[in-house]
């Protein structure tokens, strides 16, 4: 293990102990938070128990579906606007400023349109997602060398090869990048969503033990998704190291 | 290394220099003309030039001069406003079969290992895997990069790195082989030792070179024949004979004879250089 991720694990135990020990000394009341290993415990016996199985699987389905789109529909979007530098000049300040507007105000209108549900649950993850793809596919386009462009005409290929043989490998990088934000914004959108817009799911579940003062189980809920989130990030950001190792000169 | 003592040939008119047999390479009063945004700019021409089959010919000239117009026509990546430009025999529509071509940036693919990326062109051919092996490890081995087969090219020197380039080139065994700058961003030492190996290469292929090049003791030292080209739009102004016998390497720059060759062609270059400051300097008051 590197010295940086030593570092880093140690600097999260250190947190993760304090925690522990002001909440044992109670210097935390047991009302406003429970101890991380009491959280272990509670999550543990959820899972056990299937008590939320149906939640977190319409979680992580909301949150794949939305990541599918939003990759999707921002990629072709990016290609589109890349193609057309007139539109892509009239939209680039839209796309640096939309994340100063809160997406989560249009939920009425996703509940008119969608109704209560997922519907409008993915509706939101994806507008919340599907700019960052964009920017990202814009980036990677323009990064690549305009030489490797040429040494597919060199080579004779067409231009559907050039794109797949070419242009795709190399604006791989930051199209990764763009996956990695629509995954972390997916999962936002769907779980802050959940608590508004919905009658399941994880955040929904959360929401309910809150208003109901169920604290063991909001918590241990809560661990489960960061440590959802932990996971899928370790497993990009392995995947990401690996593409940029390739090229880091 | 052997340096053939005969004098420098200077001929003032290209066009004289056409060869009885059929030429290689032959362009008739090529011209390339630019347009955008109303403006048009007069990059290149009337260029009339011939190559014969297996020569080493080099351009140089100026910056701007229109030296990798002239290469991208021939590649059949531009087609040229007038003239007509022919390899083999047949015109140049599109890029011809039997042309390879290395740019002076770094055109290696950074996602594929050096095996990978002189297998590229050949994968793409659908050539038979046996061949491929046959013919890429053949290639790594003669540009001396056997021991980094598997590297990415973010592992490999600037140096290293255009050798793949030439190594991916040389693997679908071109006629003709175009090198734009190819050592532009490489040490004085490094640009010796890839000339070299760049006369290893023509001397094992047979193919026709034609390199473009800001160094005029690159052009001095490897070419059989180095075209002088004047400030935009460029016309070869002076082709200079250099006289080097086949078995040429780097040595020959200890030669009087290479001082003479690079003297006469900075004395012709010199003039179009100063031209294209002053253009430069008027534009800018």
């Amino acid at each position: 293990m590197r010295t940086e991720a030593v570092l880093r694990f140690g600097i999260v135990a250190l947190l993760v102990a304090t925690v522990e020990i002001l909440c044992r000394l109670h210097v935390i009341p047991v009302g406003v938070m429970i101890a991380p290993s009491q959280m272990a415990v509670e999550l543990t016996k959820i899972l056990v128990s299937g008590e939320f199985s149906a939640d977190i699987i319409s979680s992580i389905v909301n949150v794949l579906t939305s990541t599918v789109l939003s990759v999707t529909l921002g990629f072709v979007a990016g290609l589109i606007i890349y193609s057309a530098p007139g539109l892509r000049a009239a939209l680039e300040p839209l796309l640096a400023s939309y994340y100063a507007v809160p997406t989560f105000i249009f939920y009425p209108v996703f509940i008119s349109l969608f109704g209560v549900g997922s519907g409008a649950i993915i509706a939101i993850a994806v507008l919340l997602a599907v700019v960052s793809m964009i920017t990202a596919t814009l980036n990677g386009l323009d990064r690549i060398p305009r030489v490797l462009r040429k040494t597919g005409r060199i080579y004779r290929m067409s231009r559907i090869k050039t794109a797949v043989m070419i242009e795709l490998p190399s604006a791989a990088p930051s199209l990764f990048t763009g996956i990695k934000l629509s995954v972390a914004y997916s999962f936002i959108g769907v779980i802050a969503s959940e608590f508004i817009l919905s009658g399941s799911g994880v955040g929904y579940a959360i929401a309910y033990a809150y208003n109901n003062f169920e604290t063991p189980r909001m918590y241990a809920l809560m661990l489960l998704i960061i440590l959802l989130v932990t996971g899928v990030n370790t497993l990009l950001n392995g995947v990401d190291r690996r593409l940029q190792s390739q090229r880091r000169r | 290394m052997s340096a053939a003592a005969s004098e420098i040939t200077v001929k003032s008119d290209a066009v004289k220099q056409m060869p009885v047999e059929q030429p290689h390479v032959a362009l008739r009063g090529i011209t390339c003309v630019f347009h955008s945004r109303g403006r048009s700019l007069h990059a290149l021409g009337p260029v009339d030039l011939s190559l014969t089959k297996g020569e080493f010919f080099s351009v140089v000239g100026p910056s701007g001069c229109g030296k990798s117009t002239l290469l991208d026509i021939l590649a059949g990546l531009n087609p040229p406003q007038t003239g007509t430009a022919q390899f083999e025999g047949k015109p140049i529509q599109g890029v011809p079969d039997g042309v390879g071509v290395v740019f002076q940036e770094d055109a290696s693919f950074p996602w594929l290992n050096v095996h990978d990326n002189v297998a590229f062109g050949l994968r793409r051919a659908g050539v038979d895997p046996a061949e491929i092996k046959r013919r890429v490890d053949y290639a790594i081995g003669f540009m001396g990069l056997k021991d980094f087969a598997a590297a990415y090219p973010a592992q490999l020197s600037g140096g290293m790195r255009q050798r793949v380039c030439i190594a991916r080139t040389l693997v679908l065994q071109p006629r003709l082989i175009m090198l734009d700058e190819p050592f532009g961003a490489l040490d004085q030492q490094t640009r010796l030792i890839m000339g070299d190996e760049l006369l290893r290469l023509w001397r094992e292929t047979s193919a026709t070179i034609l390199l473009i090049t800001h160094a005029l003791d690159e052009a001095a030292m490897l070419s059989d024949r180095v075209g002088v080209m004047s400030t935009r739009p460029g016309t070869f102004i002076d082709i200079v004979e250099t006289g080097w016998d086949r078995n040429r390497d780097s040595r020959v720059v200890s030669t009087p004879h290479f001082g003479d060759i690079t003297a006469r062609l900075w004395e012709k270059l010199r003039v179009e250089a100063l031209k294209m400051m002053s253009t430069s300097e008027t534009r800018s008051s």
